[in-house]
């Protein structure tokens, strides 16, 4: 017992932090990623521009974006039921979860991708690169130092909302921290999570920081 | 080689339209190293971007070895982009990537095997005198070296046309030697065709057999270097040279000039190997009779040949000038008359 709370409870909830946080991080990645890179060869004066569709996916992206993320898992309820059987747990969370990091992804690494240098993308023209090959070979290598900061944001983001999956029953320790510290007055463990999730914070940062200083070779 | 047909471009903008170039006809032979100059804005790079297709004349046509180019799309299109290499002033090097990395990435593109590409980078390291910052990064190198990976990099694909945009403008100028003579060893030993652009007229003095003179869109002089240098028509060629050749008279010398009462003219001649080792100023003396003083003198290496640049007054009765400069003709000296009324 660590404050008045089961040792064993204390580790479960760390561990649907871990899976509600890992796994829509990388459906959002597999998802975001091509979305981003949509957004910015499809722009004007992008490698295939297309006004049509860049908008369309630009307006797509800032509806779901501006849906605040409890209403977000409360309105995709039928469609999560759908998917993944459940309405709630943790593992319904990640649908909603996903939603939620998926188009925030998309645009950090929009961000990150449109920070490569017009030069790069000229020299690729140059030397009859093909569009994929512009976006794996040039674009891909020279902004993953961005990539990398923009997922570790995308990630600390996502730590923060799995605290409101505890709606749907999700867990975690954002939800230990409601239901077992703040709603049972028990301030202490309240406390502690909190504690717990500033750890966690600083690790994924940490952790961030290091992978995207190592790819760069910028000075 | 290159063959630009009357291009002209123009680039729609909020406050109208703008004309970048126009009516552009210029040819680039096989082996040359063709420069053109200009001021910033003077549209070089548009120009440049033309031959490999990243810009697009709204009319006129670009041949490239024989080819009327904008017809190329799609894998037609890349494949004639890889037998174009192209260097730039900012580089425009991969920074995550290593050296090795960034001469390989045209053979990567091109899907060669690794041990070729391995080869070949090989083989360009040495060729441009790197072999050992192989894996070393951009940001470790200093702006001559990027530029010779650049170089490196371009020639990977082993294309026969080098595009050079503005390749030395954020070089030193000692650095931009060294990379100068880089370009002429490209020229020479690998026959390649060079296009530069420059503003730097130093740079078209060093390597550049032909010249084009850019300015507001349109060319307003071209030719042999020998030729532009020698004897430039318009005031804006004049001052590129004179960043070079300067033999402008100095303000007392024009004075003189000018409160001399008798009969004079004033002229730039040029001297060049056929006629540098002949005696042909006292030859013109004692043929005509007129008296020539030079007040300006420079020697100068233009195309790989030796070239002088004499300015002289020549005095004398009017029949002994006319009689002068019947004899310099004669002797093949190419002259141009020099306006020394002019304040400035």
């Amino acid at each position: 017992m660590i404050f008045g709370v089961s040792t064993a409870k204390i580790w479960t909830s760390i561990f649907q932090t871990l899976y509600m946080v890992s796994l829509p991080l990388l459906a959002g990645i597999i998802i975001g990623f091509p979305l981003a890179v949509i957004l910015v060869i499809t722009r004007k004066g992008g490698l295939k521009e297309n006004l049509w569709l860049y908008t369309s996916l630009n307006i797509f992206i800032n509806i779901v974006r501006s849906i605040p993320f409890i209403i977000l898992i409360v309105s995709i309820m039928p469609f999560t039921k759908l998917v993944i059987g459940t309405r709630v747990g943790s593992t319904a969370a990640l649908l909603p979860l996903t939603c939620f990091i998926a188009p925030f992804l998309a645009r950090l690494l929009e961000s990150a991708l449109l920070g490569v240098d017009k030069g790069i993308i000229e020299v690729s023209k140059a030397m009859g690169a093909t569009t994929l090959q512009t976006i794996f070979k040039f674009m891909l290598p020279e902004s993953l130092g961005a990539m990398i900061l923009g997922i570790t944001t995308g990630a600390v983001a996502l730590l923060g909302a799995t605290a409101m999956a505890g709606a749907v029953g999700g867990g975690g320790v954002g939800d230990l921290a409601i239901t077992y510290g703040y709603q049972r007055f028990n301030q202490p463990l309240m406390i502690a999570t909190v504690i717990l999730l500033v750890g966690f914070v600083q690790l994924l940062q940490g952790l961030g920081n290091f992978l995207s200083k190592k790819t760069v070779h910028k000075k | 080689m290159i063959k630009f047909e009357n291009i002209y471009k123009t680039f729609a903008s909020r406050g109208g339209n703008v004309q970048a170039l126009s009516d552009i006809s210029l040819e680039v032979k096989k082996g040359d190293i063709f420069g053109v100059i200009g001021f910033s804005g003077a549209g070089k790079s548009t120009l440049i971007r033309m031959v490999n297709a990243l810009e697009k004349p709204t009319s006129g046509r670009v041949f490239v070895e024989g080819k009327d180019i904008s017809s190329y799309r799609g894998r037609e299109l890349r494949n004639f982009r890889h037998n174009i290499g192209m260097i730039f002033q900012h580089f425009n090097l991969l920074e995550n990537k290593s050296v090795f990395e960034n001469i390989a990435l045209p053979l990567v593109l091109l899907g060669e095997k690794k041990a070729v590409i391995r080869e070949r980078v090989k083989e360009l390291l040495t060729f441009v005198e790197l072999e050992e910052k192989e894996n070393s990064y951009p940001s470790e190198l200093s702006g001559g070296q990027k530029q010779r990976v650049g170089i490196a990099r371009a020639l990977a694909s082993k294309p026969s046309i080098l595009l050079c945009d503005e390749a030395t403008s954020a070089l030193d100028p000692k650095t931009t030697e060294a990379i100068l003579a880089l370009l002429q060893k490209v020229n020479r030993e690998l026959n390649i065709t060079i296009l530069m652009i420059t503003h730097q007229m130093n740079v078209i003095q060093q390597i550049c057999n032909k010249v084009a003179v850019l300015e507001r869109g349109k060319i307003i002089e071209q030719g042999s270097v020998i030729d532009v240098f020698g004897s430039p028509k318009s005031e804006t060629t004049r001052g590129f040279v004179r960043t070079v050749i300067n033999d402008q008279l100095p303000q007392p010398v024009k004075e003189y000039l000018r409160s001399y009462s008798g009969p004079q003219k004033v002229y730039r001649l040029r001297f060049d190997g056929s006629n540098a080792d002949n005696p042909v100023m006292a030859d013109a003396i004692a043929a005509s009779g007129a008296r020539i003083s030079i007040i300006c003198g420079i020697v100068t290496v233009l195309e790989g040949k030796v070239i002088g640049f004499q300015t002289a007054q020549i005095t004398g009765s009017e029949e002994e000038i006319d009689s002068c400069l019947k004899y310099l003709d004669s002797r093949g000296i190419k002259r141009q008359e020099v306006d020394f009324r002019e304040e400035i």
